[in-house]
């Protein structure tokens, strides 16, 4: 792939001082807590040292229940329908919740199938750019087990990237560093 | 990874210690997942948005500013009806934080948040305050130059970038590790305004310019 990054403007921190601008009320909801289907994401973010990381920036992206994105422009907003974008400020323990929907599987650009999957980012204050990574299921074995992303992954850290069954959705933990840290993905293009 | 990019790791920014990842990070299969991006339209935004020295019951008080620019992918190409988030310091260096305890005076006409737009050029247009300098406890005396945080989302998920906008000459870069944990001397200089005379309106504000380029572009389907 040719990268073209002699023009490209660089990354700098979110720093500690974006709640006034960033979050918003709906950013929790990517669908009406009521509507069906509705599942809660939530988990923690762990510095090196296993800390919380309360001033973090959490955000997500997804499918829906069909594999469709949404056209429908608009972040701000609460959800009429499915929105496939979520926002969520980590709290004084670290925590993060998302109310939404599990994803169908998308395939990759060349056709091939993949398990379903939520795309996750997170910023921080002592972070120079954000990372990147994909929160599985792990009530999807048989997806998981042919899906081209998770194959290629050490086996012994396929686990950072599957959410496990918890109250009422899934439960997602971030590690920044150390023996459990999360893979994170190379996605930039620069 | 280039080095456009400052690394996770920067040990001269303490906070980067316990906060980057040390393994390699692992480039998956592109999919739709990292093709695509939330889209926003007219209701994401209202008019006074791009006027950050609106929000008070009078002028906040400082340098009153104009920072325009365009916002492109790689190869030129405008990114239209691109968000683009903003927040600063008010002039005197003081964030409307509860975590900020700089010894400065907050401003009651200034909260130093913004949303726009960009229009159907890319161009995008804002009116603020200059923010001023503020000190953190990174190392001895340490003080971050002026600046005002960007976040833009750009066609896809994967192009989303938060950033820092200088301005020209400010004497504290030398010391300032989170400017200077971009390695490239070019790529660090992109993130520095511009003082635009043509944007300076007369016995009104003076005017900068801040242009943006976006990545991802070879990988991310083209509207036209």
């Amino acid at each position: 792939m040719t990268r073209t990054t002699s023009t490209m403007t660089p990354s700098q921190t979110v720093g500690p001082f974006f709640h006034y601008a960033l979050p918003y009320d709906a950013g929790s909801r990517l669908v009406a807590g009521d509507a069906p289907g509705a599942i809660r994401l939530a988990g923690v973010v762990l510095d090196g040292d296993g800390a919380p990381v309360p001033d973090a920036l959490v955000e997500i992206w997804h499918a829906d229940t069909d594999g469709k994105f949404p056209e429908q422009p608009g972040i701000y907003d609460e959800p009429t329908g499915f929105r496939g974008f979520g926002r969520c400020p980590t709290d004084a323990d670290g925590r993060y919740e998302f109310v939404t929907v599990k994803p169908a599987g998308v395939p990759t650009a060349d056709g091939d199938a993949q398990a379903p999957h939520i795309a996750m980012t997170v910023f921080a204050r002592g972070m120079l750019r954000q990372v990147v990574t994909r929160v599985y299921f792990d009530d999807e074995p048989a997806a998981n087990e042919t899906d081209p992303l998770l194959r290629q992954v050490d086996p012994d850290r396929v686990g950072t990237l599957v959410a496990a069954r918890a109250e009422g959705g899934y439960r997602f933990d971030v590690h920044m560093q150390g023996d459990r840290e999360t893979v994170f993905l190379d996605v930039f293009g620069r | 990874m280039t080095t456009l990019d400052p690394p996770y790791l920067h040990p001269e920014y303490r906070s980067t210690v316990l906060r980057s990842p040390g393994k390699a990070l692992v480039m998956p299969p592109a999919g739709m997942t990292e093709l695509t991006g939330p889209k926003f339209g007219a209701g994401d935004v209202r008019d006074t948005d791009a006027d950050l020295t609106m929000h008070g019951n009078g002028e906040p008080i400082g340098e009153r500013i104009i920072v325009h620019g365009r916002v492109t992918d790689s190869q030129g190409r405008p990114l239209r009806a691109s968000l683009i988030e903003l927040w600063q310091a008010n002039s005197a260096g003081r964030y409307i934080h509860q975590g900020d305890q700089h010894p400065a005076p907050l401003d009651p006409n200034f909260v130093g948040a913004g949303r726009v737009l960009t229009d159907d050029d890319g161009h995008y247009r804002f009116v603020t305050v200059k923010p001023g300098p503020y000190p953190w406890r990174n190392h001895d005396n340490a003080w971050r130059p002026a600046h005002i945080h960007f976040s833009l989302f750009g066609r896809a998920f994967t192009q989303r970038l938060v950033t820092q906008m200088y301005f020209p000459g400010d004497p504290l870069f030398y010391q300032d590790p989170i400017f200077n944990a971009i390695r490239d001397e070019k790529a660090r200089q992109r993130l520095v305004s511009a003082y635009d005379h043509s944007a300076t309106r007369a016995e009104w504000a003076t005017g900068y310019r801040f242009d943006i380029v976006l990545g991802g572009a070879d990988a991310t389907p083209m509207e036209d």
